[in-house]
């Protein structure tokens, strides 16, 4: 393989995905030649247009819907389905064909991502997928769009980096990777996707960043996309008379975006409407969420201050366009009471979101964050990582006594949501307000983002300054990791025996290096999975390979899919034990690889993550 | 930037806004359907026609006139139907209903056309300055893109005032056509199951 002629970065949304490029011999230190890919798409049947976004969604048609030949593509003659613009819209019309959020079903605990589960609520004779094969799909269909548009470039031969959210566990960036790979990508790197906006905001700057960060400086990344939020704190520091970046903490994974919030609005319009008689039938709610989310951008965004409210009309759906249209209005205070005060409500920094997210009610199968108020989760975040900087270099007077949550000196934002300024004006408020209170210098905005492809543009010229050229993010893994094993408290009756928590793999492992274990030796069963909890945390900083805790508090460790090691029976009699030490690796890609390694001989075992959605609590020690 | 703003009509009684959009919208479909009308259409657009009786001298060989494929006209209007209803709108009789209620289908039609037309044409000026104020134009302009008006004598340089800037295609990005795709189907039938 010749050495890569482009870097391409793929934002692999909840809602949408991008491709961008950077043309790396073109392009130096500041002065990046790169752009986005137009997609080619079905936007209708029989018809294919190139958008710089293409819809996450897929739509899988009746053997009747179309007529033969409609679903051609630049580069198939037929295909079986649609993924897209055209899947988008005929999905609104048939949801019962339609697989949306695949991104948040791969990264559900609760189902098997490997089964054809897909979509949610089909009738049984609508042929099914699994969360990993529609990953797959979407980056295949990137990949051959790439290849039609640079056949003397081909996809696989580049640098690729893949964005995932920084809360990602590592079963669900496992099966990123997995995905990319059955899609025809080759190698590729994990990217984090609030680090990919930062790094896009450093690129737009042409160097004039580095005047507008100084060290000591905590930047705070909000993304609030169309179906998840994130944020990420980066610290800047300085080494040797430069600047050096460092992500010192992400968030939880909140499945909470501008969907939620477009519908929320939807639902008020539609009590409206329903009071003075009207009641709107679900291809009609589709239609006025679509007519709420333009009007709420012209309400909140630049220039909008002076109205005080926006024609809303929701067109008929016969032939009869005036006859059958229905007119109404969104208020100002209604976009008011229900987003800004809904979703971004001025909370003290001591609010917490109700209900865990893990654990959320599941609705419609998704587990859907409970509290709808980004501010709380945003609260929730910087307090529980008060003490993310205390260990680093230059920050140890930047953390005041009597703080109750970490403070930081900027803030970046990401997403569509923000393209309505006064929902990012309410964060910030809502940041400078907590930040006032504990005596502390408000937050500056970082300006300049590019909200929707920001993310797919930091990829592409992350993949650049991977070479070398230019300042790169550090902090490695986010999380430590831990398996549980039995406690050797005496048994008893009656009692389950108490767990203790072995760390695997700390905090802040970088891509390719690794840790070994060798305080603790499993027996593995030949022939037999042996399955462990597995357990991360955002917070426990301190904690080396080979921690063994007895206790922690409540929110410091949460639990993930279990992870499991198979021994194969060659050349063992099953049935018998072997004893393993186990071994953890980020790898390249920046996946999380553990492994097991017995204790005579130089063979290893890779340790895999469950991803069937059926937690399994036996532990075994020796 | 709207390209449907339209002019006054040069003579005549001024019609009304609702009696230029029935006119308007009754103008583009005859166009399209006839190709007779379209000829003198575009012969009265071009000032090339006066009076049908001045006719004096015998007509020269017809020049080669090229015959645009229906495919793309027809694509546009699906555009215009999916995005903007405007087969719809212009199907309906206004008289049937109150400005308020044309007004709120009306809103549909703008946004959607203004989608289609950002969405896959690039639509420029042809002239940068400001409508209103004077400009020359030298020997041998393009009067393909600069029709002259008024008073129209003499020779080049002309100057006079611009009261309407153009406008002029940079790009069209029509949606790519599946081969069998059958275009003359705008909107298709929608049953529900």
């Amino acid at each position: 393989m010749s050495a890569p002629r482009y870097a391409i970065g793929i934002d692999l949304g909840t809602t949408h995905s991008a491709l961008a490029y950077v043309d790396i011999a073109a392009s130096a230190d500041d002065a990046i030649f790169g752009g986005v890919l137009e997609v080619p798409q079905l936007s209708a049947p029989g018809t294919v247009e190139a958008l710089p976004l293409l819809p996450s969604f897929l739509y899988l048609p009746h053997a009747d819907e179309l007529a033969p030949g409609e679903l051609a593509l630049p580069w198939s003659a037929e295909g079986r389905d649609v993924v897209g613009e055209m899947a988008r819209s005929r999905g609104a019309t048939t949801p019962i064909r339609l697989v949306s959020s695949a991104k948040s079903w791969l990264s559900h605990p609760g189902v098997d991502r490997r089964a054809a589960i897909l979509p949610h609520d089909a009738p049984a004779e609508v042929a099914r997928v699994s969360p990993l094969e529609v990953s797959q799909r979407y980056l295949q269909h990137l990949r051959r769009a790439w290849d039609h548009a640079h056949p003397d470039a081909p996809f696989a031969e580049q640098d690729l980096t893949v964005t995932i959210p920084a809360s990602f566990d590592p079963a669900a960036r496992e099966l990123t990777v997995e995905a990319a790979r059955a899609a025809g990508c080759g190698s590729l790197t994990l990217l984090e996707e609030p680090q990919s906006a930062l790094y896009s905001w450093i690129q737009a700057s042409g160097g004039a960043w580095r005047k507008q960060v100084r060290p000591g400086d905590i930047l705070l990344v909000v993304d609030v996309g169309g179906g998840t939020s994130d944020f990420s704190l980066i610290a800047v520091l300085e080494r040797e008379g430069s600047l050096e970046l460092h992500r010192v903490a992400v968030g939880e994974h909140i499945l909470l975006g501008g969907d939620n919030m477009d519908l929320a609005l939807a639902y008020v319009i539609a009590r409206k409407l329903a009071a003075a008689g009207t009641t709107l039938d679900a291809w009609q709610m589709r239609a006025l969420t679509y007519a709420c989310r333009s009007a709420k951008e012209r309400l909140l965004g630049e220039g909008g201050e002076g109205r005080g409210a926006e024609p809303i009309v929701v067109p008929s759906r016969g032939s009869k366009l005036i006859k059958g249209s229905i007119r109404t209005e969104l208020t100002r205070d209604e976009v008011t009471a229900t987003l800004l005060d809904g979703f971004f409500p001025q909370v003290e920094a001591a609010a917490r979101p109700l209900g865990r997210v893990r654990a959320g009610l599941a609705q419609l199968g998704l587990p859907y964050a409970q509290d709808a108020a980004v501010t709380r989760h945003l609260a929730a975040f910087l307090g529980r990582q008060l003490g993310a900087v205390a260990e680093l270099e230059g920050f140890a007077d930047k953390v005041e006594p009597g703080a109750s949550l970490i403070h930081p000196t900027a803030l970046l934002f990401n997403g569509g949501v923000f393209k309505s300024a006064a929902m990012a004006e309410r964060t910030l408020a809502a940041l400078n307000g907590w930040l006032a209170a504990e005596g502390a210098a408000p937050a500056r905005l970082l300006a300049g983002a590019d909200l929707d492809l920001a993310v797919a543009r930091g990829a592409a010229y992350y993949g650049h300054v991977r070479r070398g050229k230019g300042v790169r993010i550090r902090g490695g893994t986010a999380f430590a990791y831990y398996i549980a094993v039995e406690s050797t408290m005496p048994a008893v009756p009656g009692v389950e025996p108490a767990v203790q928590a072995l760390c695997v793999a700390p905090f802040g492992m970088e891509e390719g290096s690794a840790a070994d274990v060798p305080e603790l030796v499993l027996g593995l069963v030949v022939g037999e999975p042996v399955s462990f909890r597995f357990f991360a945390s955002s917070v426990r900083r301190q904690d080396v390979v080979g921690s063994l805790l007895d206790a922690w508090a409540g929110d410091e460790l949460q639990e993930l899919d279990a992870i499991s090691a198979t021994l194969p029976p060659e050349g063992r009699r099953p049935g018998d034990v072997v004893p393993v030490r186990l071994h953890a690796r980020v790898t390249e890609a920046g996946t999380l690889e553990i492994e097991a390694l017995p204790l005579a001989g130089s063979e290893r075992w890779k340790v895999e993550y469950d991803v069937r959605g059926d937690r399994q609590e036996s532990a075994e020690t020796t | 930037m709207n390209p449907q703003d339209s002019r006054p009509p040069d003579s005549g009684k001024p019609l009304s806004l609702l009696q230029r959009l029935s006119l308007a919208f009754g103008a583009f479909f005859g166009v399209l359907g006839d190709a007779a009308l379209a000829a003198r259409f575009d012969a009265l657009r071009h000032g090339t026609v006066s009076a049908p009786a001045a006719s004096p001298a015998p007509p020269p060989p017809p020049p080669p006139l090229k015959e645009s494929s229906p495919d793309a006209a027809l694509q546009l209007l699906a555009l215009l139907q999916r995005d903007a209803r405007l087969i719809d709108f212009v199907g309906e009789d206004l008289g049937a209903y109150d400005d308020a209620q044309i007004g709120a289908a009306a809103r549909v039609v703008h946004e959607g056309c203004a989608k289609v037309l950002r969405e896959h044409f690039s639509i420029v000026p042809v002239r940068s300055e400001a409508e209103g104020s004077r400009i020359t134009l030298a020997a041998g302009f393009d009067a393909a893109s600069v029709r002259l008006t008024g008073n129209v004598v003499g020779q080049a340089p002309f100057t006079g005032s611009l009261s309407h800037r153009g406008w002029r295609v940079t790009e069209v990005r029509l949606p790519r056509l599946a081969e069998r795709h059958d275009t003359r189907v705008l909107t298709p039938a929608e049953v529900e199951l």
